[in-house]
């Protein structure tokens, strides 16, 4: 089915016996949802841009690339660097914005802008239920009644289906710097990727590259001689041998999409951490590959069959959580984290009350 | 303004209440002295008090915990409060209910500089969270005015914002994780010392939720390196609404100031006369602050004095030290204090979309002059969220009801504008029978159906953030 309004939503899932499952570009779903499948790629459309109070609401269906353009256009951007999936994910179509936001889909730039979720103004949905609600709005300071947004951001539509997204733009940079380093061992890299952090030089992208001959990078962005004065400083204060490298972006957008595993085989697990536990639990997991982004806060694994339990309790042991976002053949561990019992019953209890006849099993 | 009956049944158990409490605390936790419970019948609302049953100012969660089992057998309503400088009555209470006050939970628990996060019993105040971490060069963002008092618990549960958040975000995109007990006694964590939830995101819903979901007892927060340096500029404009379109103009050139204030005539005089700040005497005025070093402080004010001139300002003058921009942001940080020593007032907080507030500033003038009462305006104009203050004299007879309906009418303007009730301080009592101004039945039955899971019993302050009659049957049942 492919719906073309809120209502029509609303309608199919009031009559709805059955779960369904729910698209938008089919580009970030750790994996299919059983089900009829529900379209939501014909809501689209910018409602409102207005880049003086840097705003843009939009309906969810709305491609990614539509809305990157606008905001390009006003020299604009989304801070919090979208990542495409597709490579990684093997996927094809149209990412959109109501997909981005239900999978809190942030990149390298989360560690200093800030995620998805903190963009996020506000939303329509349509819940289990078949109710359209609204919740927050679209200015930048709202606290008036609960932050269902924010509950819906990340839910991977376990609680409802996003139709329309408001969101915190900002300008994009005049210029950037990236800053490289090559052979640091792990622990190392996340050292110095914490002392950039602790800077005050505003750094934008603290990554370690971990899949061949080891690589770290450091971003820097803003007005040209700023960013000039500010990764001269970084340099320095970083020791050893910094090199200033031209190709930047192609750089952090590989970081970003998770490149350097799109075209190997092997499960591949996102890891939430403390940045100095990361290079211990890499080690601990036993897989053959590393990405570590925002400082070592993210941690991406590219392991063998049978890691699950490896990377599930090295997680444990140190704190955050694991997500096994690519399974390979024959992986059978299952893909959430598991959570404590009380968190596992409000979780049980909101999904009940927004999904209470359990159509949205996702 | 209503709250509900009390309930009879508890008020006549009120001995055996106690008596239960107290086996429970230490004897200095439990306050019942009519006479020592009256420092907690209101919050900064002061218009609005009541006496509570009893007050509990435990030290650990799981004193915090025996407390809400107990309250939970016993089903009586419990009122969280940090430290109770709510400006909406958050921590208003009811004579039936037990205060919770987490004041002596204020402890730095840990400290990680190289993994940048604090974490603290959430009975610490905002300021001395700072105080904690900035020998070692690193700061808390958001700061409320109130910051040398208000409590992290507080800022929690209102979500709160402060001057700095158009660049550093408020409580909520700073809030890494929480310890926190359920109505029933649970005690659970939330998040963490890592970034991003592994399931629902409930540490975002229970941030801004007014206490009604669960008491936090420690919470873990973003500590940021502080900038190398920061400097004000003072704009002055013959007019609030050149003043509103300057701060548009400043914004999509793509220059992003951590702060932008706006204060008109009535709030530069009061503030001028505490601080001393040298403020210009003008109709408006935009406090403009950037970061960074020297040589990037001057690019960017640089930039902003080139588009401030495009509105032929009548003042235009930089910070030239360290101490004259204490003494601007001491200015701005008292206004609300030094409005009060010179008036009664309301103090609003909505919020609108940064390119009405031109169109809004003239339609609260004309409001203003309808009613007969003075409205002074100071607010985050980068941010659009506003703070008029409605002036008005409460010992005249019937002022209050006319700056109330007054308030009324500028927020429902606001929520017409595109905008919402309250941009930072919260719901609480005051705000909420505005509740269906912004929201329908459906958006609000949600927000009730969260609290159902988190406390079904509706035993956590229950009085606040909705209607009285929407919450009727759940608070009965």
């Amino acid at each position: 089915m492919r719906a073309t309004s809120e209502d029509e939503i609303a309608e199919i899932f009031r009559g709805a016996s059955a779960p369904l499952a729910v698209r938008g570009g089919g580009t970030r779903a750790l994996e299919a949802a059983p089900g009829e499948v529900v379209e939501t790629g014909a809501l689209t459309g910018i409602t409102l841009y207005e880049p003086g109070a840097l705003t843009l609401v939009a309906r969810a269906g709305t491609p990614l690339a539509a809305i990157e353009a606008a905001l390009a256009a006003e020299g604009q951007r989304l801070a919090f660097e979208v990542p495409d999936m597709r490579p990684l994910l093997r996927r094809t179509g149209a990412s959109t914005i109501g997909g981005v936001i239900a999978a809190n889909a942030s990149g390298p730039r989360r560690v200093q802008a800030g995620a998805a979720r903190d963009a996020l103004l506000g939303v329509r949905f349509v819940d289990g239920r078949g109710s359209i609600i609204k919740n927050g709005g679209r200015v930048m300071k709202n606290v008036t009644g609960y932050d269902l947004a924010r509950l819906l951001a990340g839910s991977r539509g376990r609680l409802g289906v996003l139709t329309e997204v408001s969101l915190k733009v900002l300008p994009a940079p005049e210029t950037e710097a990236t800053l490289i380093a090559r052979g640091l061992s792990a622990a190392a890299a996340v050292a110095a990727l914490s002392s950039a952090l602790g800077s005050p030089f505003e750094v934008t992208g603290a990554a370690h590259l971990d899949a061949g001959s080891p690589l770290t990078l450091v971003r820097i962005e803003g007005r040209a001689a700023s960013v000039a004065y500010r990764s001269g400083r970084l340099a320095a204060l970083l020791g050893g041998r910094w090199e200033d490298v031209p190709d930047g972006a192609a750089r952090w957008q590989a970081v970003r999409d998770v490149i350097p595993f799109a075209s190997r085989a092997g499960s591949v697990w996102r890891l939430h951490l403390k940045p100095s536990d990361a290079p211990a639990v890499r080690a601990a997991s036993g897989a053959e590959a590393a990405i570590f982004d925002w400082g070592g806060g993210l941690l991406w694994l590219l392991t063998g069959p049978g890691a699950a339990g490896r990377i599930r309790a090295a997680t444990a042991a140190a704190g955050g959580h694991a997500t096994l976002w690519r399974a390979s053949p024959g992986e059978d561990a299952p893909r959430l984290p598991p959570e404590s019992p009380a968190v596992a019953a409000l979780t049980a209890g909101l999904v009940r009350t927004f999904d209470p006849r359990g159509i949205l099993a996702a | 303004m209503q709250m509900p009956v009390p309930d009879a049944r508890i008020l006549s158990r009120r001995t055996e209440v106690l008596a239960g409490l107290a086996r429970l605390l230490p004897a200095d936790a439990l306050i019942h002295d009519p006479d020592e419970t009256r420092a907690y019948e209101c919050d900064a609302l002061s218009a609005y008090r009541c006496p509570p049953l009893a007050v509990v100012l435990p030290r650990t969660t799981e004193e915090v915990a025996a407390i809400l089992r107990f309250a939970h057998a016993e089903r009586i309503p419990v009122v969280p409060r940090g430290s109770g400088t709510s400006l909406a009555g958050g921590a208003l209470p009811t004579a039936d209910c037990i205060v919770l006050g987490v004041a002596r939970m204020n402890a730095v628990l840990e400290t990680d500089y190289d993994n940048r996060f604090i974490r603290v019993q959430a009975g610490r105040t905002n300021l001395s969270v700072t105080g904690a971490v900035e020998e070692r060069g690193f700061f808390y963002a958001p700061d409320p005015s109130s910051q040398l008092a208000c409590a992290i618990a507080g800022n929690i549960g209102m979500n709160s914002g402060g001057a700095h958040c158009l660049k550093y975000g408020v409580t909520t995109n700073n809030l890494l994780g929480v310890k926190m007990v359920l109505m029933d006694g649970t005690i659970l964590d939330l998040g963490g010392p890592w970034m991003d939830a592994g399931g629902l995101d409930l540490l975002g819903v229970v941030c801004g939720a007014e206490g009604q979901l669960g008491v936090v007892t420690e919470a873990t927060l973003r500590i940021l390196p502080k900038p190398e340096g920061a400097r004000p500029v003072l704009i002055g404009f013959d007019a609030n609404e050149t003043a509103g379109a300057c701060v548009a103009a400043i914004i999509k050139a793509g220059l992003l100031p951590v702060a932008i204030e706006f204060m008109d005539r009535p709030c530069i005089r009061a503030c001028e006369d505490f601080a001393h700040a040298g403020y210009p005497d003008c109709e408006a005025l935009l406090i403009v602050e950037v970061e960074g070093s020297e040589a990037e402080i001057d690019d960017q004010l640089a930039l902003i004095r080139r588009i401030a001139e495009t509105f032929a300002p009548v003042a235009l003058r930089e910070s030239r030290s360290e101490e004259e921009s204490k003494k601007i942001w001491l200015g701005r940080k008292s206004a609300f204090g030094a409005m009060g020593q010179i008036n009664d007032y309301i103090c609003l907080d909505g919020t609108i979309p940064v390119s009405e507030l031109p169109r809004v500033l003239r339609r609260i003038g004309e409001l203003s002059r309808g009613y007969g009462l003075d409205v002074a305006n100071v607010f985050h104009a980068g941010d659009g969220n506003m703070h008029p203050l409605i002036l008005f004299d409460a010992n005249k007879p019937g002022d209050l009801d006319k700056a109330e309906a007054l308030g009324a009418d500028i927020l429902t303007l606001c929520v017409e504008v595109g905008g919402c009730l309250t941009g930072e301080h919260g719901v609480g009592v005051e705000k909420r029978d505005l509740m269906p101004v912004q929201f329908s039945a459906d958006d609000i039955e949600a927000q009730l159906r969260v609290k159902d899971v988190f406390d079904p019993a509706w035993l956590l302050n229950p009085a606040k953030v909705f209607p009285l009659q929407v919450t009727a049957a759940r608070r009965a049942a």
